[in-house]
């Protein structure tokens, strides 16, 4: 019950040694360039979920590879008709995949899907789960600004709770020795949150927590996820915003970062998020070469 | 009945509810227990033997919480299969909740259920529907469905929530002496979870019910048992809160029961492990320290029975994403072996505690007479068991219609040898 033993489910899963392999080898990765590593394979985008930023760049990484995609979405394949996961699954590999990618809102999907068909599963995003590939492009970002992540105070404040980008980031960086600490309202960000890797802190106040961070990543609020909780709209911008002044807490080489989509006026000032020290653009153009280095492993293709 | 006299002989007899332990043939005539008498004073010829040497020989096993999915739901379970399933695991006696379909809310499929037609193999008690449909909006015919056959009443897996509904199923429990099985879980707070709140369900990104939601729940029935002067018996007990309030309830004087399954005593939330759905229950698998509380209720007595709330489910209900799996695992042929080997020969709780917390302490909870105890005139329902035998659970062979267990693969210590019911051997290894 264990799936492919090359998919990439979750960033818990992979060792320090497999994660900086990723990292090099996606360093090397020049979607001007490609090498043509995955000549004659095909790769199914499999999205039950909307995604622009994952699905357009893990389909560049595979085309620049020289794979074939397809990609198929909820609505407007057998999935619609009720087909179930693992038959779907079955459907894909048969008719050829050699891997498949795949987005979907409930949690742990990927792991299903890869206990019961032989391709290796990517997962692009499972429900409040991980985004593997995500955590991997963060961490090529940051370690293109910061000599190592060992050590490193990484703040991520937001909507915790809600947020697959969080628990992949925690999981990853704390296999490398950072301190993360995650910071919003306590709706957002429970006690519990603390408990999933070493050196995860849970605070609920930003001035305190950005005080000597080195890397200041904001999330997502979605404002229904807001709706029945404690915390309102305005609270939220005026304790969590992440502003110039309030940027001056952290250090004066930090780094802002943000998975996207920035809802403007909500999580990040615009001087912070258009600033010189936000890597947000940079973080998107990572994604591909990120996702290259992840496809190539993955199919065993790499140079 | 008149069937040809059964003698049980060389085994060691452990009846609870008679304050019994020791070496003795049984004989089995009429469907009555007929003597017990001191090793080979009876006879074997002219008589059918079964040879207990080694093996413990107790009342029937009665199990208060199963679902038999008739009518209605064939393709998990159906009443033959599951009580043949009951049978392997030494039960002779089950009680079948009214989550089928349509909901058992009447006195017509209280009977059916109970036809000769279904061909139960082991005795089958219904627990009838506490509201209409279990919709909680009207309380059903208490009185028409216990005259029916039903031994409880509820709406398990749809919590009556209403206070004033809740004490009025009481009153009407009280009246005729009929307990009220309440699942407690409050809905209004566990909407969209999928399994306990805690660190494993952050870790795993899937919404966590509260142990409040349980212990909010059993709290408010226990007021309002005291005040009705009625019979509340808890489902599946799962959080150390609910179980103290249990705990409290019974040192005050207030009729309040409660059963435990296998699974809330031998394993936790963590369990889960990467999303493995044979781990889905409601209520869920608990922290380790609300397991540990379980295994303390069993050993002190605050827990009346162990209940294995088997729940059959179809391969494509259960081999799909996580938050969309069906809630529930079988649960009739391991749960003496998993007490056996977890209660007793891990945690040395004697195996005459156990056989109270599967026999009389379960006939007393739901008053079945003449059931759970070997006392002469009483009822020919006998589980004799190896506890010594080591074996390996394949739920390939399982006699249920479904496969969903999490303990496929487990070795046990402990095995049933035979079950008879009303003085036949109804399974036998």
């Amino acid at each position: 019950m264990n799936g492919h033993p090359r998919s990439l489910l979750g960033t818990d899963q992979l060792t320090v040694a497999e994660i900086n392999a990723i990292l090099r080898l996606a360093r090397r990765m020049d979607p001007k360039r490609p090498p043509q590593l995955l000549r004659g394979k095909r790769v199914v985008l499999l999205f039950y979920e909307p995604s622009t930023r994952t699905r357009t760049s893990f389909e560049f990484a595979a085309k620049a590879l020289g794979a074939t995609t397809t990609l198929i979405t909820a609505t407007s394949s057998s999935i619609e008709k009720g087909e179930s996961l693992i038959d779907t699954g079955w459907t894909v590999t048969s008719l050829g995949a050699d891997a498949i990618v795949m987005r979907h809102p409930n949690s742990g999907a990927p792991y299903l899907l890869s206990r019961y068909i032989p391709v290796p599963v990517i997962n692009a995003g499972d429900g409040l789960h991980q985004h593997p590939s995500q955590a991997l492009l963060d961490a090529l970002t940051i370690t293109s600004h910061k000599r190592k992540l060992e050590g490193l105070r990484v703040l991520i404040v937001g909507d915790v709770f809600h947020s697959r980008v969080a628990r992949s980031n925690a999981l990853l960086l704390s296999k490398f020795g950072a301190e993360v600490v995650f910071c919003g309202p306590p709706d957002l960000v429970p006690d519990v949150s603390a408990t999933i890797a070493p050196g995860v802190i849970a605070c609920h106040d930003l001035d305190a927590a950005l005080h000597g961070a080195d890397v200041v990543m904001s999330l997502r609020i979605q404002k229904e996820r807001l709706a029945g909780k404690q915390i309102s709209l305005e609270e939220y911008i005026a304790k969590f915003q992440i502003t110039p002044q309030r940027m001056k807490q952290a250090r004066p080489d930090a780094i802002v970062m943000h998975p996207g989509p920035i809802v403007r006026g909500l999580e990040l000032a615009n001087e912070v998020a258009d600033g010189p020290q936000s890597c947000v653009h940079e973080q998107v153009a990572k994604g591909v070469k990120t996702r290259m280095a992840i496809l190539a492993t993955v199919l065993k293709a790499a140079p | 009945m008149n069937m040809e006299p059964l003698l049980i002989a060389g085994g060691r007899v452990i009846d609870p509810a008679s304050g019994l332990e020791r070496e003795l043939d049984v004989l089995l005539r009429d469907g009555q227990v007929a003597e017990l008498t001191a090793p080979g004073i009876l006879k074997a010829h002219g008589r059918a033997l079964v040879n207990a040497r080694g093996c413990i020989v107790a009342p029937g096993l009665i199990d208060l919480h199963v679902h038999l999915r008739e009518p209605g739901q064939a393709h998990k379970e159906t009443i033959a299969t599951g009580t043949a399933a009951a049978a392997a695991g030494g039960f002779a006696a089950v009680c079948a909740m009214p989550n089928t379909s349509p909901v058992n809310d009447s006195a017509e499929i209280t009977q059916w259920m109970q036809a000769p037609e279904r061909r139960a193999l082991v005795r089958l008690f219904p627990i009838a529907a506490a509201t209409v449909g279990s919709l909680g909006e009207k309380l059903t015919q208490f009185a028409a469905l216990k005259k029916a056959g039903a031994v409880a009443v509820s709406d398990d897996g749809k919590p009556i929530l209403d206070d004033k509904l809740m004490r009025d199923a009481l009153r009407a429990g009280a009246r005729l002496n009929l307990p009220v099985v309440q699942h407690a879980e409050d809905s209004r707070h566990t909407a969209g979870c999928s399994m306990n709140h805690g660190p494993t369900s952050f870790r795993l990104g899937l919404r966590g019910m509260p142990n409040s939601a349980e212990s909010d729940i059993v709290r408010r029935d226990i007021a309002f048992a005291r005040e009705t002067k009625s019979h509340i018996h808890v489902a599946h007990i799962s959080t150390a809160a609910a179980l103290d309030a249990v705990r409290q309830a019974k040192k005050a004087g207030i009729r309040v029961t409660a059963e435990v399954t296998p699974h809330h005593f031998t394993l936790t939330d963590e369990n889960i492990g990467e999303f493995d759905t044979q781990y889905k229950m409601n209520p869920p698998l608990r922290s380790a320290a609300d397991r540990d509380a379980m295994i303390e209720g069993l050993a002190d007595g605050t827990i009346d029975a162990i209940a294995t709330d088997h729940a059959p489910h179809a391969f494509h209900e259960k081999q799909v994403e996580f938050e969309r799996a069906a809630f529930g695992i079988i649960g009739l042929e391991s749960a003496l072996p998993i007490a056996i080997t977890v209660l007793h020969h891990h945690f040395k709780l004697p195996l005459w505690r156990i056989i109270e917390l599967l026999s009389s302490g379960p006939a007393r909870v739901f008053g079945l007479q003449g059931l759970g105890t070997l006392a002469p005139g009483t009822h020919a329902d006998v589980t004799i068991f190896d506890p010594a035998k080591k074996w390996t659970y394949d739920a390939s062979q399982s006699k249920s219609k479904s496969r969903n267990t999490p303990y496929d693969g487990w070795s046990f210590t402990g095995r049933v040898v035979a079950t008879i019911v009303g003085g036949k051997v109804v399974y036998e290894s």
